[in-house]
């Protein structure tokens, strides 16, 4: 079977985000190809420092995402406060102002589903640090439409809830150290 | 043809597309063109929560039975906004919009896409404030017609004040936000007279036409439900609406850069998204 290019990465995280994103988007070189898409937890109505914070610490380019916008290689993208996420068939970014689910917007599960039907089998889905259960059905769709999925190892995670919830529901879903999911990241 | 039958469309979205030139064809409802991967989600919920095992039983009881069309609605178009909703576009409409506005004897507003009815109000109280709501009649519209009824009964949820208050002060607010409600059991009712300068009507982005010279259109995350197509659609609209150096606000994060009609505007307050009509 010929392996199947990966053309995607997604990356979900909440409590402990910003330590965990550290140990991985600033270790990507220059040259990295992939486009990565990023949902963190964040409270509403403040205008978030992940952009700022990410783009003085990456070798990428780093955005906070407008509406519509094309995906490009290369690139982070981080949802902004207050919206959905979701990625279009045609692969642009669109945000939605729908409901919380489970209590959060941006919601992993918004992303990773609409990710898992955008790229199918051609995604790596990332589940991080957290203490809620966001995440796990989106990794679960990742799983279905034949993606690849990966969760933080849950008792190195500064919050197992998130990732344990992830395995838990996607058991084929790879168990990884931050450093071995920065250094995989580099393989793809 | 062989690669057609290698990979078909899944049922799923053959099902959805069905159901929308359903809705189409039978009501007039176009949401053909909107973003696909936030209808799929609110489509499904639906179909789930109005029992329905797939998107086909739902659209043979949509077309069949017109009393399932407002229920399917309520899922395709309700939004819920904050009024002064990011304080920041709302203290730029005050300090830089205003001053503009305040040249012309007579105003017209036009809240495209009002749902609810928290923008529409904040926007009236900010124009009272400014001195402007005299001389002002405001436009509030959308297609939903259970949406501009509650627009128009004006009653929020008690617990939402407190962070409608906070917002109304950060956007600059002159008054106190408790001047233009009333309180009852859990909920407030917005004074009567914020509704004397208001129209509300029924009024489709991605169907209906230009109805009124606009001096100012204010349309906050409304397009992000659209794709490309309709987006230029619905800014084409705003263009042909706007009076010459008439002010266009978006959401947040919402922009022209992507339309064809983005060299109609220049930007006013680049970092609020408010635009200008070009002059020529």
């Amino acid at each position: 079977m010929i392996p199947i290019q990966i053309e995607a990465v997604v990356i979900g995280a909440s409590a402990g985000a910003l330590e965990a994103l550290s140990a991985i988007l600033p270790a990507l070189p220059a040259e990295f190809k992939l486009p990565l898409i990023v949902v963190v937890h964040v409270p509403p109505n403040k205008r978030s420092a992940l952009t700022d914070l990410f783009r003085a610490k990456c070798r990428l380019a780093v955005r906070e995402v407008e509406d519509k916008e094309p995906i490009s290689g290369g690139t982070v993208y981080f949802a902004p406060p207050d919206y959905h996420l979701l990625i279009e068939v045609d692969r642009t970014l669109s945000l939605s102002n729908d409901e919380p689910v489970l209590f959060s917007r941006p919601s992993i599960d918004v992303l990773f589903e609409s990710a898992a039907e955008a790229f199918g089998a051609a995604l790596v889905a990332i589940i991080l640090t957290g203490a809620n259960q966001d995440g796990a059905k989106g990794l679960s769709a990742v799983v279905q439409a034949g993606g690849i999925a990966i969760a933080q190892t849950p008792s190195e995670a500064f919050a197992s809830a998130m990732p344990q919830a992830a395995v838990d529901l996607c058991p084929s879903a790879r168990v990884m150290s931050l450093g071995a999911i920065a250094a995989y990241l580099q393989e793809i | 043809m062989k690669d057609s039958l290698a990979t078909p469309e899944k049922v799923e979205d053959v099902e959805i597309r069905l159901l929308l030139e359903a809705l189409y064809f039978r009501y007039h409802y176009d949401f053909r063109n909107y973003a696909m991967a936030s209808i799929k989600r609110r489509l499904r919920q639906a179909r789930d929560q109005l029992g329905f095992a797939t998107f086909s039983a739902l659209q043979e009881q949509v077309l069949h039975d017109a009393s399932m069309l407002p229920r399917l609605l309520s899922y395709l178009t309700v939004q819920v906004s904050e009024m002064f909703r990011d304080p920041s576009y709302f203290r730029a409409i005050r300090e830089k919009v205003a001053p503009h506005l305040r040249t012309y004897p007579s105003l017209k507003v036009w809240i495209a896409g009002c749902s609810s009815g928290e923008e529409l109000y904040s926007l009236v109280i900010l124009f009272r404030e400014e001195g402007l709501e005299e001389r002002t009649l405001f436009y509030a519209t959308d297609i939903n017609q259970d949406a501009l009824r509650t627009a128009e009964a004006g009653i929020f949820d008690l617990d939402r004040v407190q962070l409608f208050t906070e917002n109304h002060r950060n956007s600059g607010g002159k008054s106190s936000l408790s001047d233009y409600y009333t309180a009852a059991y859990g909920r407030v009712s917005v004074d009567r007279s914020l509704r004397r300068k208001v129209v509300f009507s029924d009024h489709s982005l991605v169907t209906d036409a230009v109805f009124a010279e606009m001096h100012l259109i204010s349309c906050r995350n409304v397009l992000i439900y659209f794709d490309r197509t309709a987006q230029d659609r619905a800014l084409g609209l705003f263009k042909e609406s706007l009076v010459r150096k008439g002010f266009l606000g978006l959401g947040a994060k919402e922009n022209l850069r992507f339309s064809r009609h983005a060299s109609a505007f220049t930007d006013f307050v680049r970092e609020e998204k408010i635009y200008q009509r070009r002059g020529e």
